[in-house]
């Protein structure tokens, strides 16, 4: 029986012991007609040689193909020894650390966690992580309205990840909070000071969903002029070279939020990954999800525990400051040991490298006729360009070269025509950079040079 | 030591990072960073070793018995992580194309079809990250059904007092008040009290099931009367479903909404803290709300389905499509384990949870309900041991720490005095089970021989017992140097 250790003897001395005589009497509180037969819709059980086997082929038929996809997940190195620790047992399948004693490894882990990301984004304090970026970005929007008191209306510009503002919708629209979009300048890509009055909080994306940097300073200066507050949404790669939220302003943002993927979880078709957040000194009793602090035991000896729990819902139930109960522990433990690994030097070096690398692809990329920089901003690894051909037929006819192209933008903002957001980390060479340009210029170049192609659109159950 | 306290200026890993440092003068500088951030500066030994040893003054499932009721910690195969870590799997980009995916979304879509199956519920989201997500998800699919009828005046949700805290801070995120209902001396849902409190402005009841209190809800036919004739629905909270598997499917018992604890019925790892995964299933009227994005199969070929193909859905609860690492190992498990493989769970999972109750009153422990079978866990309350000691649950469960056992959950539910919610789950052995009767007979002899002993206790972990109020009082929570 799978993962289950009991021999015929075992079954039999423990229903002696119970008093019953099979293990089907030990349902008979459960209403007869409730019984459900053979699971008909589940196949058979597999031994481990077939599921591996399963396992790899449809691993291989997926395949491996040079990405140049960001938008909101990263490709990066993630060295050796993270995940080798991060799957240890002992971390891998420990639970929640109620039993501080018992768990002592993964609460000072934690610590170190928040330690390290209250000082990438320069705030006071930071949580044990949430369960990714965009489901933050919600958390945070909820915190900033239950800080603010008197206003329910949060600014949240175009700029910021599409999906990111409808998972901020789905999670906030049952509050009565009110969700204002703010427009972007069209020629630089990022938010001009608004036109608004009475909001709770102003949301910065730095940087923004396009890759370009926003101001950041002359917008929370003006948010916190009118009264609000600042969520700076930030990528921790990129605070290896950007002015942390912290500082940003006279004040810096209250709130800092982000998807911790870069830092060691691998792209795995978009999770798990993990959110984090850190916020200001005085908004600490409202942060949502579990932290740790450190105190001492009997002896006076420093150790670590779960603090501050009478925010959540095991506590406070109806009354917590967010429904949240697990985190994404085990993404911040690979965090923590990447962070460790690659110090403040090599996380300069990724996010500088990746950086590099996007400003030298979209340098190749728009040499070639038909295709240009969407925005005259600076950007940090990622950029929108604009094309003179259809984004999806030019993906398609990347993906049948072994190349994911980057993430076409025209369904999400029409107005930016034919747009697509491209994005090379430190994980591209210049031969793969190359290879890239040498395709996109084919495709872009036999297009415009041919007759109206429509017909060579493949339809939905084209093979590519 | 902390891992800043074995940093050098200057040290680092030339292997591990890009090894040409390049310019980025293109930055402007007043938006570039002044200061580095503080981040250890070790070598990779250095690093290796620290972490390594963490990971060792850690209990974990995959060292010691972990018997913590409604956690679910049963043993995580290795399987699920390797085949769930194949590096195309890994490299794969959330927003690339289906046909880059075929293979990872095969898996997803036989997952939802299992899952489809095991609840008896007609469609399945696997999007949300965690079960309190899951909920989140259910309640607004309940709000979304009663808005979509035109039924604005069902403002308020149902919960058991004996209900996980998720689930009334759930409903308060969807903007719903919680009403809460009473329990039995048996344990059961009171039916005179929920009678009294449906009514027109009954949105739903969320139940779980076999309840908190480790046994099954007799009544629950009764229930879904009572819920469904005021027009409310009713929600099922999967965290005990591991005790019913492949036995009982809440579709049969007339559920509106599940959602599964991916980490505790199938076999994910609890990673210290999460991942979860907490996929909901809907019953045919709710169907339309389901969050997305979810798999469809058209002609063998499998697509993501999204706002687009479902307009009326919920929203996105996630940036992607919710935490597919965790999603796979499930896979996984569920794929080893199969359709038979599924019932012996519920059937061994309740087998060693009546043996151990069974056992552990034949020892002379108080079970708060001897009359009623065990589900897949079930109470023992301490108050006598408390009463004639002063040794509480507490002191118990720290004590078990030294004895090489993880602490049941303790002081939860808040109904039974002094209580010990035990959950051995069906991977445990009965040789496990045994040392762990005679490792709380030994506790109980030292409560009243050297009651000091235990109410010190632990004397053999890291540390002794912290000081929480401090922590609270006096919050340390990032190193300051």
């Amino acid at each position: 029986m799978p993962f289950i250790p009991h021999t015929e003897d075992d079954i039999q001395a423990m229903l002696a012991c119970i008093g019953v005589p099979s293990i089907d009497q030990l349902f008979d509180e459960i209403p007869a007609a409730l019984r459900s037969g053979a699971l008909t819709g589940v196949p058979s059980g597999m031994v481990e040689m077939d599921i591996a086997r399963l396992m790899t082929e449809r691993a291989e038929r997926d395949g491996r193909f040079i990405n140049f996809a960001g938008a909101g997940a990263y490709e990066h190195h993630i060295p050796a020894a993270v995940w080798e620790i991060a799957t240890r047992g002992e971390f891998y399948s420990a639970y929640t650390p109620y039993q501080a004693e018992a768990s002592q490894g993964t609460l000072q882990l934690l610590y170190e966690f928040q330690t390290m990301m209250a000082s990438l984004t320069g705030m006071d304090v930071s949580n044990a992580s949430l369960y990714d970026g965009a489901s933050g970005l919600a958390e945070a929007v909820l915190m900033a309205v239950r800080a603010h008191k008197t206003s329910r209306r949060v600014l949240l510009p175009k700029t910021v990840h599409p999906f990111y503002r409808q998972v901020v919708n789905s999670i906030v629209r049952h509050q009565k909070i009110e969700l204002v979009e703010l427009d972007y300048d069209p020629a630089k890509g990022i938010t001009a000071l608004p036109q608004e009055k009475d909001f709770a909080a102003l949301v910065i994306p730095q940087p923004n969903f396009f890759g370009c940097l926003e101001e950041v300073d002359p917008l929370t200066d003006w948010a916190h002029a009118q009264g609000g507050l600042v969520i700076g949404l930030v990528n921790p790669v990129a605070l290896a070279l950007l002015t942390p939220p912290g500082q940003w302003g006279e004040k810096g943002a209250d709130i800092a939020v982000g998807e911790g993927q870069p830092l060691g979880s691998p792209l795995s078709s978009g999770g798990p990954y993990f959110g984090f957040m850190c916020c200001k000194q005085a908004l600490v009793r409202q942060m949502p999800g579990r932290i740790v602090g450190r105190t001492v035991d009997l002896d006076g000896k420093p150790g670590f525990t779960l603090t501050l729990q009478a925010r959540e819902q095991h506590i406070r139930r109806a009354k917590a400051t967010s429904n949240i109960c697990s985190n994404q522990g085990l993404m911040a433990t690979a965090a923590t040991i990447h962070m460790a690994l690659l110090g403040p030097d090599g996380l300069e070096r990724v996010a500088s490298a990746s950086h590099a690398n996007t400003i030298a692809l979209a340098e190749k990329l728009c040499a070639i006729s038909g295709v240009r920089k969407a925005f005259a901003q600076s950007v940090f690894h990622e950029t929108v360009l604009q094309l003179t051909i259809p984004v999806a037929d030019a993906l398609r006819a990347l993906e049948a070269q072994g190349i994911i192209g980057g993430f076409d933008l025209t369904p999400h903002y029409p107005e930016l025509g034919q747009a697509l957001l491209v994005c090379a980390t430190e994980t591209k060479t210049a031969a793969d950079i190359e290879k890239f340009t040498e395709q996109l210029k084919r495709i872009v170049e036999r297009r415009n040079a041919g007759p109206s192609c429509t017909k060579l659109v493949p339809g939905p159950n084209s093979k590519w | 030591m902390l891992i800043f306290e074995r940093s050098q200026a200057n040290r680092r890993n030339a292997a591990q990072a890009p090894s040409a440092p390049v310019a980025c003068d293109d930055i402007p500088a007043h938006l570039r960073r002044k200061t580095r951030p503080l981040l250890p500066e070790v070598s990779e030994m250095d690093a290796v070793r620290h972490y390594t040893r963490l990971s060792q003054k850690n209990f974990s499932i995959d060292t010691h018995f972990y018997p913590l009721g409604s956690c679910t910690m049963k043993y995580n195969p290795r399987a699920g992580n390797q085949f769930a870590m194949l590096p195309q799997l890994l490299a794969r980009h959330p927003l690339s194309s289906e046909n880059t995916g075929q293979g990872f979304l095969a898996c997803m879509h036989e997952l939802q079809e299992i899952l489809k199956e095991v609840t008896g519920m007609a469609a399945v989201s696997l999007t949300p990250m965690a079960g309190a997500q899951g909920e989140f998800a259910g309640v607004a699919m309940i709000r979304a059904y009663h808005e979509a009828r035109g039924d604005m005046a069902r403002s308020e949700i149902l919960v058991p007092d004996a209900a996980h805290g998720t689930n009334p801070a759930s409903a308060a995120m969807c903007g719903y008040t919680v009403r809460e209902i009473p329990t039995d001396g048996d344990g059961n849902v009171d039916l005179t009290a929920l009678q009294a409190a449906v009514g027109p402005h009954t949105a739903g009841l969320m139940l779980t099931n076999p309840s908190t209190l480790g046994v099954f809800e007799k009544s629950i036919q009764a229930i879904q009367h009572i819920v469904h004739e005021a027009g409310g629905l009713l929600y099922y909270d999967g965290a005990n479903i591991n005790a019913i598997l492949g036995w009982v499917k809440p579709g049969d018992m007339g559920f509106d909404v599940i959602h599964l604890n991916l980490h505790k019925t199938f076999a994910t790892p609890h990673g210290g803290g999460g991942p979860g995964a907490g996929p909901v299933g809907v019953s045919a009227r709710l169907e339309p709300f389901l969050p997305v994005p979810m798999v469809a199969c058209e002609s063998g070929r499998y697509r993501w389905l999204t706002e687009k193909d479902r307009p009326n859905s919920i929203g996105r609860l996630s940036a992607f499509m919710g935490n597919a690492g965790i999603l796979l190992r499930a896979y996984i498990y569920a794929r080893m384990l199969g359709a038979g493989g599924m019932q012996r769970v519920a059937e061994f999972a309740t087998l060693n949870a009546n043996y151990l109750m069974a056992e552990l009153a034949g020892a002379g422990f108080d079970i708060a309900f001897p009359q009623r079978r065990a589900s897949h866990e079930f109470i023992v309350t301490l108050k006598k041991l408390k009463d004639e000691t002063g040794i509480s649950a507490m002191d118990v469960a720290k004590r078990l720490l030294d004895k090489g056992f993880h602490a049941p959950t303790t002081y939860f539910p808040m109904l039974v005095q002094e209580c010990l919610l035990i959950e051995p789950t069906e991977t445990e052995s009965r040789q496990t089970l045994d040392a762990f009767v005679a490792a709380l007979r030994e506790i109980r002899d030292e409560a009243y021989s050297q009651p000091d002993l235990v109410r010190n206790a632990p004397h053999t972990m890291p540390v002794r017992r912290l000081d929480d109020v401090k922590a609270a009082r006096e919050p340390d929570l990032v190193w300051k140097g």
